[in-house]
This record gives C-alpha cells, sequence and structure tokens, in this order.
C-alpha cells in the first residue's frame, strides 16, 4: 500500500506496532503507518476501538504503566523510539490531553515554562519570558492572559485552559504534537477556536489527533485513519476517505450504521 | 412511630456525649480555678517552680517539655512517614508491597502506648547509654524517638491518602513533558498535595502531644526545663500521669489546670488540622 513516488519526509513511521494491556488480548493490533511533516493525522473510530492506545504508544506514554507491553517499531524523524531514553521521546512529542490539565499549583507563567522545569534546563529571565510569549502568541492566548500572568492556570476557562496546555507542549518545541481529543470537554466556541489553532499550528509542528468527531476530521486533518476493533482498517487522505471509503466498515462507521 | 423512636433515641445518644464533653470541660475548668486564682494564669504558664513544700506550682517546665519533645518527634518522623507515603502513594500505589507496607504501619498504630515504653526503656535506652548519650539514657531524646516511632502511622497513612489523591492527568501531564518520575513527585505530587500532607503532621502533632504512657517511661521525670537532647525532664501528661495519686489541695489543682491547658493546646491543634482538611477537600 504504501508507495515511494513522492519524496516527502515522513516524520513518524509506525511498523507493526502492537499494544497489550493483558497477555491475552491485544488492544492494537499490527498498525502501519507513514505521516508526513507538517501535516494533521485524525484517529478517529468507535469508542474503544483503540485510537488513544496508538496515540499513546507514540510518545511511550505505555510505560507509565507496567502491564501494558508495546511490540514494533516506531520511527521519529527515522530514530526507533524504542531506542531513545523515553524522557527524550516524550520531549520531542508533545501531548495534549482530553481534558485541560494545567499544573494547579503553577502560575499560568509557570505552566508554560513546566517542560523546562521539569527537565531541569536553566533559562535566563529573558529567555523564559520569551518563551512563554511566543508559547502563547502561537496559541492566541497572550492577549488575554498577558496581564495575569502570575495567577493560576486554574483560573482560566476551559477553552482557555486547554489552550494553556497546547502552549505548554509547544514550548518545549516538540517534533509533532499528539491531541487525544482535545475538544470533547470543551463547549462549542471553544472547541472553533481550537480547531483554528490546530490548522495555524500545522504550518510548524506535525499533529496527530485522536478524534470521536467526524466532523471535526473532516474540518481540520489532512489525512485519517479509520480504526476499528484493534486494527487500522483504512488509512488515507480525508477527502479521499469520506468521499470514497475503500473498507466497507469505514463507510459503516461514517454513515452512522454504527459508532 | 417506630421511626420517631428510633431517632429519639439517637437525639439522646448524641446529646449524652454532648453533656459528658461539657461535664469533662466544667470539672477541669471548676477544680482548676484554684490553681489559677492563686498563681494567677499568666504567672502559672510561665513560672517554673514546681514546690510541693511550700505549694507554689507553675506549668512552664511540663509545657516546654511537651513542646520540645512533640516537635522534636515530628521532625523525627517526616522523613520516615514521607517516604512511606511516597513508597505507598505513588511508586508502588495500589500494588500488593504497598498493601504489606500499609498493613504493617497500621499494624505499629495498634501497639500499645506501654508496649512503646517498655520497648524503648529495655531495647532504645541502652543504645542510648551504649553511645554516650547521657548515663541513664533516659531524656527528651529517647522520648522523642519512640514518640516519632508512634505517630508515623498516623502521618504516613494521611499523607499516602493525599499523595494517591492527584489525579492522574496531572502527573501524566508532566510525564508527557518529559519528567522523570522523581521531578513528578518533585513538581507535581508534593505541591498539590502539600496542604493535606501538612494537615496529617498536625494531626500527628497533636497525638504527640497528648501521649502519655510510653513520655512518662522514658522521659526521665524531673522538673526542670530541659536545654539539651540528653536532659531529663517531664511534660504536662507525665506530671500528672507521675503525681496524680499523692496530690491534693492546690497541688491537685495544679494538676487540673495543666490537664486544661493540654487539652487546649490539642484541641486547637486538632481545630487547625480538621480546618485544613475541610479546605483540602473543597
Amino acid at each position: 500500500m504504501e508507495n515511494s513516488i513522492n519524496n516527502d519526509k515522513y516524520i513518524l513511521e509506525l511498523k507493526d506496532v502492537s499494544v497489550s494491556y493483558n497477555p491475552e488480548k491485544k488492544a492494537i493490533k499490527d498498525v502501519n503507518a507513514t505521516i508526513k511533516e507538517h501535516t494533521v493525522t485524525a484517529i478517529m473510530g468507535p469508542s474503544g476501538c483503540g485510537k488513544s492506545t496508538l496515540l499513546r504508544a507514540i510518545n511511550r506514554m505505555h510505560d507509565l504503566y507496567p502491564d501494558i507491553k508495546t511490540t514494533g517499531q516506531i520511527l521519529l524523524k527515522g530514530e526507533n523510539i524504542f531506542d531513545m531514553n523515553p524522557m527524550r521521546v516524550r520531549r520531542l512529542a508533545g501531548m495534549v490531553f482530553q481534558r485541560p490539565n494545567p499544573f494547579p499549583t503553577m502560575s499560568i507563567y509557570d505552566n508554560v515554562l513546566a517542560g523546562y522545569k521539569l527537565n531541569n534546563i536553566g533559562l535566563s529571565k529573558a529567555e523564559k519570558d520569551e518563551v512563554v510569549e511566543n508559547s502563547l502568541k502561537s496559541v492566541a492566548l497572550w492577549d488575554e492572559v498577558k496581564d495575569s500572568m502570575t495567577q493560576k492556570g486554574s483560573f482560566l476557562s476551559g477553552g482557555q485552559q486547554q489552550r494553556l496546555c497546547i502552549a505548554r507542549a509547544i514550548a518545549l518545541k516538540p517534533e509533532i504534537l499528539l491531541m487525544d481529543e482535545p475538544t470533547s470537554a470543551l463547549d462549542p466556541i471553544s472547541t472553533n477556536r481550537i480547531e483554528d489553532l490546530i490548522l495555524e499550528l500545522k504550518q510548524q509542528y506535525t499533529i496527530v489527533i485522536v478524534t470521536h468527531n467526524m466532523s471535526q476530521a473532516a474540518r481540520i486533518s489532512d489525512n485519517s485513519m479509520f480504526m476499528y476493533l484493534g486494527e487500522l482498517i483504512e488509512y488515507g487522505t480525508t477527502k479521499q476517505m469520506f468521499t470514497k471509503p475503500k473498507d466497507k466498515r469505514t463507510e459503516d462507521y461514517l454513515t452512522g450504521v454504527f459508532g | 412511630m417506630k421511626d420517631k423512636i428510633f431517632k429519639s433515641i439517637l437525639f439522646i445518644a448524641s446529646c449524652l456525649i454532648l453533656v459528658l464533653t461539657a461535664g469533662v470541660i466544667y470539672a477541669l475548668v471548676t477544680q482548676s480555678i484554684s490553681a489559677f486564682s492563686s498563681f494567677g494564669l499568666f504567672n502559672f504558664i510561665s513560672s517554673s517552680e514546681w514546690d510541693s513544700v511550700n505549694n507554689n506550682f507553675g506549668a512552664l517546665p511540663f509545657i516546654t517539655g511537651t513542646l520540645i519533645t512533640a516537635l522534636l518527634a515530628l521532625f523525627f518522623c517526616i522523613p520516615f512517614s514521607l517516604s512511606i507515603a511516597l513508597f505507598n502513594g505513588e511508586y508502588f500505589k495500589q500494588t500488593k508491597i504497598a498493601t504489606i507496607v500499609s498493613s504493617i504501619v497500621d499494624l505499629l498504630a495498634g501497639i500499645p502506648s506501654i508496649v512503646f515504653g517498655l520497648w524503648g526503656f529495655y531495647v532504645l535506652r541502652p543504645i542510648l547509654i551504649d553511645m554516650g548519650v547521657s548515663a541513664q539514657g533516659f531524656g527528651v531524646l529517647l522520648a522523642s524517638i519512640v514518640l516519632a516511632i508512634m505517630i508515623i502511622p498516623y502521618a504516613s497513612s494521611l499523607s499516602t491518602e493525599f499523595i494517591s489523591m492527584v489525579p492522574n492527568e496531572l502527573k501524566e501531564a508532566a510525564y508527557s513533558l518529559g519528567a522523570t518520575k522523581m521531578e513528578v513527585i518533585k513538581t507535581v505530587s508534593l505541591p498539590v498535595s502539600l496542604s493535606g500532607i501538612f494537615a496529617a503532621y498536625i494531626l500527628a502533632l497533636g497525638r504527640a502531644l497528648g501521649e502519655t504512657m510510653a513520655v512518662t517511661m522514658l522521659i526521665g521525670n524531673t522538673n526542670n526545663i530541659p536545654t539539651h537532647l540528653s536532659d531529663t525532664g517531664n511534660t504536662m501528661a507525665s506530671i500528672i500521669a507521675n503525681q496524680f495519686g499523692e496530690a491534693d489541695g492546690l497541688k491537685l489543682s495544679s494538676l487540673m489546670a495543666i490537664g486544661l491547658l493540654l487539652f487546649l493546646i490539642t484541641a486547637t491543634i486538632n481545630f487547625i488540622a480538621k480546618y485544613i482538611l475541610k479546605l483540602v477537600n473543597k
């Protein structure tokens, strides 16, 4: 299925990736896919199909839970992440979670810089200010919070908190940005803003986003994966998948037969 | 009808508790009045006399003894109880080994005070003597060490609870930024659970302040203000335990007064801890 007619670089390559929560059953089975730089890839599928599990394999979050086993290869810029230090993998692959989770004991300013603090990367005051300003500007939050930098992040609205979390993730300048249903806890207006933001961030980052919202996938993604029962059923351009799905199961899902 | 009877039984039972508490406080207050009126409240608290012959009594040595042993015990218990809390609440959360460790810690809480006193007297005291701390081994240091062991379960079980309550999504957020476990604990778990842990230690302090039997057996029971770790002394609880049987008149009233003060101190400490917990749980 893969072809090499174009010379675009693959930033992420998944090779026979399987994840199992217990020895008997695999949560995802032999997923193969390649992702190009500066694209938005949506992972869709019904609940429990393994979309989040696949996403969390990419930054080795499964390592935190000893029962979860991941096999196969994931190449990030050609380098197998399982040969890398997991801390480095997670710095290179930023993550945004389902529910906004700014650190409640830190100010807005410190939340943006949390990645630097957690990795013991020392910055001068000027560098810090620059990182904070740039990151918050990238997520269009700067104007709203520039006068309340010392306030706790938890005082912001849900949508603002989620943008703060995106700012925190991109402050470390990751290679890719993994988003796990980032708008599922937000109201429609905040959701719109995050979607617009994703389209802007695409200029600088490669984004993989899990969504259960098909119209969201259609609006923001270049390519789409459809997963079902732990398998990657179909992967192609979003346009093609929404107009002419190759697999019957994809078609059924997209037309609302199940899901 | 049955419902009404049951309700009134419950009502009477709760009232009874109120009456009992009020009765205890009333007895303490009325019986300590003569001490307070003879010496004056401030004088009673600030005097270090304890003279049975001339009927001149002051509580300062015992108040200091109580505060010093309790605070030292708290200080000694922090590294151990915090380690246990991190072990059970973070590193080995919800594993078999954490269950084992926490039941052993609970077991520690169930050991009677007098048993700790015996152990301190016959096991720890000779060790302190061998180390050259003091000739007899009795004193503030011995009492505080045993007291520390006794309050570890209280400090650690509540701290464990607060550390394990730190939302997983916050810890995952930190991990997703490339943090190691140490850094997650330092920058997320501990700061988030800090006020709860603080309350746990205040409660433990409250227990240490009122602990009687083991301290009485180990502190040396001398009515002076301790100035060194190896000094002997007395706490508010231990002076009462030592002298209540042979006291009457003004001396008994002075002991009652010390009891009232001790009650007020521990009640205040517990109130502060409960207040913090209430804030945390909001």
